[in-house]
C-alpha cells in the first residue's frame, strides 16, 4: 500500500562501533509537530480574540469619553447596549475574553513551568472546561438581564 | 511561496549590545495579562454581574464609580495595560501578515497613533470628569449630586 505503511529508508552501512539510526517515514504527512493539532488551535483563537478584543476597547474607550461630554450623550449611546442583539455581543465579547484570559494563563503556565509544558494538553482541556464553567456563570444571568422589562 | 531554511550553521548577524526590546515585549505580554485578568473579570463582575447588570449601566452609575479614587486607580490601569497589551499584539500580528514594508509601516504607525490618543483621552476623562455637571437634570446623576 504506497503511501499509507511505513516504509523503512535504507540507512548507510553502518561505520565502524557507532552505526547510524535506521530512519523510518512517517506513516501520514506530519506536516509539522504543531499544525494541525489543538495547539494549533488554540494559537488561531488567541489571534482572533486578540483582534476582536482590540477593536472593542477601542470603540469602549471612546464611548466612556462621552461622560465627558454631557450625562444625555453617554445615556444615549450607552442605552445600545442594553437592546437585544447588543446583548448577545456581550455574551461574544466575554466568552472571548474568557478564552483569551484563560488560553492566556496557559501559555505562561507552558513557558515558565516545567510541568506545564509536559502536560500542555491537560492544560488545554482545563482551559476548555473552566471557560465552560465561566459561561455557565455569566450567560444565563446576563440574558436575564438583558431580556428582563 | 517558497521559503529557504537556512542551515544552522550559517553566518548570521548577532545582537551586540542594545535593549532587547523584543524581549522585554514577550515579558509585557506576560506580566500584563495577569494583571489584565483580574483587573477585567473584575471590572466585568462589577458592571455585568452585580444589581441589573448592564440594564444599570448610565452616567449616574459611571459618575458614582469614577468620584471613588479606588475605581479611577482601577480603571487607569485597565487603559493602560491593556490598550498597551493590545496594541502590541497586534504589532506582533502585523509583523507576521504584512509583507510589504511600506503596508508594514503604515498599520504600525496606526496602532501607534490609535494607542496614544486612545491612553490620552482616556486618562483626561478619567481625571478631569465631573459626576455633578452644573445644569444637568437631577435624574441622570447620581444620588449624592442633590443630597444635603
Amino acid at each position: 500500500m504506497p503511501g499509507i505503511s511505513a516504509e523503512t529508508v535504507p540507512s548507510p552501512a553502518p561505520r565502524g562501533k557507532y552505526p547510524l539510526p535506521r530512519l523510518t517515514k512517517p506513516k501520514a504527512p506530519a506536516g509539522t509537530i504543531y499544525r494541525g493539532n489543538v495547539g494549533m488551535w488554540s494559537w488561531v483563537l488567541h489571534r482572533i480574540t486578540g483582534v476582536a478584543i482590540f477593536f472593542f476597547l477601542l470603540v469602549h474607550i471612546l464611548d466612556t469619553a462621552l461622560v465627558r461630554v454631557s450625562p444625555e450623550a453617554y445615556n444615549a449611546v450607552i442605552g445600545t447596549y442594553k437592546n437585544p442583539i447588543m446583548g448577545l455581543g456581550e455574551v461574544a465579547l466575554v466568552a472571548a475574553i474568557g478564552l483569551h484570559a484563560l488560553n492566556g494563563l496557559r501559555i505562561i503556565l507552558v513557558d515558565f513551568w516545567a510541568w506545564g509544558t509536559k502536560h500542555q494538553k491537560l492544560l488545554q482541556w482545563i482551559v476548555v472546561i473552566l471557560w465552560i464553567i465561566l459561561l455557565i456563570g455569566f450567560v444565563p444571568r446576563h440574558l436575564m438581564n438583558v431580556f428582563s422589562e | 511561496m517558497t521559503t529557504t531554511i537556512e542551515s544552522p550553521r550559517a553566518p548570521r548577524t548577532v545582537r551586540r549590545g542594545g535593549v532587547n526590546w523584543e524581549k522585554w515585549g514577550w515579558i509585557y505580554m506576560r506580566v500584563s495579562g495577569v494583571v489584565l485578568v483580574v483587573l477585567i473579570f473584575g471590572h466585568l463582575f462589577v458592571n455585568l454581574m452585580l444589581g441589573d447588570g448592564v440594564k444599570a449601566l448610565d452616567f449616574a452609575f459611571v459618575g458614582g464609580k469614577l468620584s471613588n479614587p479606588f475605581w479611577q486607580i482601577w480603571d487607569t490601569l485597565l487603559l493602560w495595560l491593556a490598550l498597551i497589551h493590545g496594541a502590541n499584539g497586534m504589532r506582533t500580528i502585523t509583523n507576521d501578515y504584512a509583507h510589504n514594508r511600506l503596508v508594514g509601516v503604515v498599520l504600525k504607525g496606526a496602532i501607534l497613533a490609535a494607542t496614544v490618543v486612545l491612553l490620552i483621552l482616556g486618562t483626561l476623562v478619567i481625571y478631569t470628569f465631573d459626576p455633578c455637571p452644573a445644569g444637568s437634570p437631577a435624574d441622570l446623576l447620581a444620588s449624592f449630586c442633590t443630597a444635603g
